[in-house]
């Protein structure tokens, strides 16, 4: 895991589904200069900027670390892109903490952004090629055969996607960030949404959102300087696995089981429902909370649906899940990773507001892309290491 | 119109117009001399008041009489709507000949705003407000390139530059490389083409021409039937134009011999009736409007045997 | 304390100047299969490669290249939508944290299949460069005639591009390309053979940490100082007759001695100027390959000069050599990389 690393800086921007209030730069400049004031320095301080985000087909602006380089403060300095598809937010996250645990640098500013607004999703994530073996369908009908497979291998009832779509939403009205604040919103309200993609409903899957969302991450001497209490890095693990093979469990993918493993093994972690205090986890559509319940271990398989009908995971349960909002509220695709990372961050060091967990002190960042086969995971907690 | 006209002669009527030959001839005064003279400048200007504060347009006294000093001060360009109200049928009088705005105009460094007409581009008569005109819009004025000294010297206001499109295209020449050229090369003759990998013995389908998990390459062609087993299904309701209709099923299916699903589409039968381990089979276009592509088969649909039990696919999920 | 890291194995292809019928997956397994046995190992501690979605024209190219890897069970994985060269430095940092010893890195594209210098542009300023339309060859003649400017000849530039060529001829994975003949401008003053020729190919590394390279390599070549430096992207905020971030980067890794140093220049003129930044001597052996000038398969181009660089240690025929790679317009970004046996 190599040299302590800390969160000593968060910024987020306002999720809107268009911020035509600002330009790229100025997207990603409102959430860098709220994450180096929390960390109470300015980009002179910084060391290297790494920075990350879905498909560059979004804004049509190819590798924009180019363009970007003076707009983050990276001049002179070492510059980095990283793409992993969805969990590239968690990727960068992990990158930029690869730097400070390698003992490369001492403060990296880590950004992560989408500016849905300037296309279209669909078009973006998938340009459909003239040559092709088998249709192309979009994240939604890419994703509703695998939720039909787990409530057909789990017998879950129809309603539990519809628990998690409200849970997520009532947190976002408790974060003034969020993009989907639904005053009143209810199950009647969600059953009343049309199927997209059944089983998935209209209220059940993520919004587009523009948005941005930056960390200063930094060595053990940079962040005992740090103003505000930091967050430290407990573990960092990413996992790949091919998207088709034969005998692919798409539910429950391997990859994620053995990416959590990883990362609770360097955080000394066995009983992650019981020792950690909350998580912050990619759920786009909302049985993927059930879904990643199983595959992250905070219970065994079959049990996840039933974890969340006993309202475990709201926010006054035993175990928050996205107590942000999560995915089902913001989702400004490639910056989605890193908001989890960030907001786990906030958690433990006391700051995330209205939306705070009492008490965490151990909380677990979760990201997944591709066709649910790659992953970037982080534990940070409030104690160094 | 009297709705209960009596019967009588024909009303009498006759066009008048009240205009005075020419136009009068109107002294403005000092400040709006300077006003008008700065506008023909292409300046905005307005003038402090006794207050502090910056009266625009300008007048010889403030809202509460006081006079006014003479200090003028350059405001704007750019400015802030504090009101408007869209106009979906101009009349000849108004300013543009289509649906526009008129607004109150508060331009930076001025505390009060100007009435003006307000362009937010080409609409039909009859337009609905578009989203993005709002208060609290940023504008600017588009200057007549000849202008008199006149309120009319400012065309109208426009919105601020807060988008531009950008047009992206670039193209290419793709080549479906050695493995889909020879599954697509089979497709055309009406045949489904796999690999039977060396290590794990797999067949995959269609092949890639290596094993993903094996990170070998495979060579060891195989030839499967067009029937097989819906493994797990999407119902869309969103239209697509490859699809027969909405709700349309997405589905993958596993072919028989197959270790590997593939997704297709399913029809030929209601969305709502579309079962995990459905039995299916490709439908193909007429053979003489087959080529190498995919598209030679519209869709699956069912074979009419039974139902292949759960726990048989349940690996393939 | 730095862990010493070695690159121990380097494939690469065949380049082509013309589209052979490959994907870019099946460009890259052969690749993949071959680094596999002439290290080896199967299974690496870490794994992160380079690519970019523009030259396939559709989002992800990375993920289907994943299945030449052999990802099963899963592994620990990134990507960089940049050169492999910088993959190859995302995986030296990983393996400084010490708990994993051995790492593949990859970088492919088929430059064949789209109009590269046009695909550039999108990497522009998207408000006052790209909607301009300025494609890559467009502006690396300003940077040339910025460098030419300063005091340079035209015919520098030639022989640049003559020695590249000869040298690409006697390179089995570089193009055949003829001596420079009489040619008008492609773009003033860039002539065609200026200009690096468009090429498809896939190239991989397999870097390895402390006793472990000593196994798996006769000769490791151990990365003495890594780094990489970027400059504002306006090219009217620059000093475009120089590399400010080369010379930087150059001067962190800490450049002395080499003898041999492959550079990431896709135009003549740009050797010149990287030769300059990095404050090479001499005698020192710019692109004994040919370099990009003889074969540029895009997004693999820097690692090929990294794996290059490497080479001459594994051959036990140098002892300090230099490995760069660029990004962005005008050089706008680059990394060095000192080799040493």
């Amino acid at each position: 895991m190599g040299n302590p690393c800390a969160v000593i800086g968060v910024g987020q921007t306002e999720y809107r589904s268009k911020r035509t209030d600002v330009s790229i730069a100025g997207l990603v400049r409102e959430a860098a200069l709220r994450a180096l004031e929390d960390a109470g320095l300015t980009f002179k301080d910084i060391d290297a900027v790494v920075i990350g985000k879905a498909p560059d087909l979004f804004e049509g602006v190819m590798m924009p670390e180019a363009y970007l380089a003076d707009a983050l403060g990276a001049r002179g300095k070492p510059m980095m892109r990283v793409h992993t598809a969805g969990s590239v937010g968690g990727s960068t996250a992990n990158v930029a903490a690869s730097l400070v645990q390698g003992g490369v640098h001492d403060r990296v500013l880590v950004v992560a952004w989408e500016k849905q607004s300037e296309s279209n999703a669909t078009w973006a994530l998938s340009t459909h090629p003239p040559l092709s073996p088998t249709i192309v369908v979009g994240a939604g009908g890419y994703f509703a055969p695998h939720i039909r497979a787990y409530m057909r291998r789990t017998g879950a009832p129809d309603h539990i996607g519809m628990l998690v779509a409200v849970k997520d939403r009532q947190n976002a009205l408790k974060n003034p960030y969020a993009h989907l604040r639904i005053s009143g919103i209810s199950r009647e309200m969600v059953e009343s949404t049309p199927m997209l993609w059944e089983p998935i409903r209209y209220l059940e899957t993520c919004p587009s959102s523009d948005g941005a969302a930056a960390m200063v991450l930094a060595s053990e001497e940079a962040a005992k300087r740090a103003p505000n209490p930091p967050a430290w890095v407990h573990g960092t693990a990413m996992r790949s696995e091919p998207i088709f093979f034969a005998g692919r469990d798409t539910v429950n993918p391997q990859a994620g089981k053995d990416c959590a493993a990883d990362v609770y093994r360097q955080a000394g972690i066995t009983d992650p429902r019981r020792e950690l205090d909350c998580a912050e986890t990619y759920v786009p559509f909302s049985w993927y909370e059930p879904m990643w319940l199983e595959n992250l271990g905070f219970c065994g398989e079959g049990e996840g649906w039933k974890l969340t009908e006993s309202g475990a995971t709201a926010l006054d349960g035993d175990i928050p899940w996205n107590a942000s909002g999560g995915v089902l509220s913001s989702n400004p695709i490639g910056a989605s990773g890193l908001i989890r990372f960030a907001e786990a961050a906030l958690q433990v060091r006391g700051l995330a507001g209205e939306h705070q967990v009492e008490g965490a002190r151990k909380a677990l960042g979760h990201a997944y892309g591709g066709g649910a086969q790659f992953y970037a995971m982080w534990v940070v907690g409030s104690d160094k290491p | 119109m009297p709705s209960n006209a009596m019967e009588g002669p024909e009303p009498l009527v006759a066009d008048h117009a009240l205009e005075f030959p020419g136009g009068y001839t109107r002294s403005v005064g000092p400040v709006i001399g300077r006003f008008l003279t700065e506008l023909r400048d292409g300046r905005l200007v307005g003038v402090r008041t006794a207050s502090g504060g910056v009266l625009f347009p300008p007048a010889e006294y403030d809202a509460d009489g006081e006079a006014v000093t003479d200090e003028y001060v350059e405001v704007g360009p750019g400015g802030t709507v504090t009101s408007w109200s869209w106009v979906s049928r101009p009349r000849a009088v108004h300013p543009l000949d289509r649906p526009f705005a008129w607004a109150l105009v508060q331009p930076d460094g001025a505390d009060t705003a100007i009435l003006h007409a307000l362009d937010v581009g080409v609409f039909e008569p009859g337009a609905d407000p578009p989203k993005s005109l709002r208060t609290g819009m940023r504008v600017r004025p588009k200057w007549r390139a000849e202008r008199t000294g006149s309120i009319k010297d400012i065309e109208s206001f426009r919105p601020d530059v807060t988008m531009i499109t950008a047009p992206s295209r670039a193209e290419y020449r793709l080549n479906a490389g050695r493995a889909l050229t020879r599954f697509l090369t089979g497709i055309s003759e009406g045949r489904f083409l796999g690999h039977r990998c060396d290590v794990c013995g797999k067949v995959y389908v269609p092949m890639r021409g290596l094993c993903p998990v094996d990170g070998v390459p495979t060579t060891e062609e195989v030839e499967l039937p067009d029937t097989g087993t819906v493994t797990t299904f999407a119902v869309n309701n969103i239209p697509d134009p490859r699809a027969p209709e909405v709700p349309f099923v997405s589905a993958y299916i596993l072919l028989d011999g197959s270790d590997i699903s593939l997704l297709a589409l399913v029809a030929g039968i209601p969305a709502d009736q579309v079962r995990m381990g459905m039995r299916v089979k490709a439908a193909w276009k007429p053979r003489e409007e087959w080529g190498r592509t995919m598209e030679n088969i519209k869709w699956f649909e069912p074979t009419g045997e039974p139902d292949v039990p759960f726990d048989s696919i349940k690996d393939y999920l | 304390m730095r862990t010493d890291v070695a690159v121990v194995g380097f494939a690469q292809t065949k380049h082509t100047g013309e589209d052979a019928g490959l994907t870019e997956v099946e460009l890259l397994a052969p690749v993949i299969t071959e680094i596999k046995q002439t290290t080896g190992l199967n299974r690496f501690g870490f794994t992160c490669s380079g690519s970019l979605d523009y030259l396939a024209g559709a989002p992800f190219s990375f993920v289907s290249a994943l299945d030449t890897v052999g990802a099963w069970p899963p592994i620990s994985e990134s990507h960089v939508e940049m050169d492999g060269a910088w993959a190859l430095y995302e995986a030296w940092v990983r393996l400084q944290h010490g708990d994993v010893d051995t790492a593949l890195v990859y970088g492919f594209g088929k430059s064949s299949q789209g109009s590269l210098h046009e695909i550039m542009t999108f990497q522009l300023d998207p408000y006052y460069l790209a909607p301009l339309g300025p494609d890559q060859v467009s502006l690396a003649a300003l940077q040339a005639r910025a460098f030419l400017d300063a005091g340079h000849k035209e015919d520098d530039l030639r022989a640049v591009a003559a020695r590249s060529r000869e040298a690409g001829r006697a390179n089995p994975y570089a193009l055949d390309l003829p001596d420079p003949g009489d040619e008008g401008y492609e773009v003033a003053p860039l002539r065609p053979y200026d200009c690096a020729p468009i090429t498809d190919g896939a190239a991989a590394v397999v870097l390895a940490a402390g006793d472990r390279a000593r196994e798996l390599c006769d000769n490791p070549a151990w990365i003495r100082g890594i780094d990489h430096r970027i400059e504002v992207h306006s090219l009217g905020a620059r000093d475009l007759s120089r590399s400010e971030s080369a010379a930087l980067a150059a001067e962190k890794a800490g450049v002395r001695d080499v003898e041999v140093a492959e550079l990431h220049a896709q135009f003549s003129h740009e050797e010149l100027i990287l030769r300059e930044a990095i404050g090479l001597a001499d005698d020192v052996r710019v692109n004994p390959s040919g370099g990009p000038l003889a074969a540029n398969p895009v997004m693999a181009t820097g690692l090929i000069r990294v794996g290059e660089a490497a080479s001459w240690i594994h051959r036990g025929e140098a002892h300090r050599t230099l490995g760069h790679a660029s990004s962005g317009p005008c050089l706008q970004h680059n990394l060095v990389c000192v080799l040493e046996g």
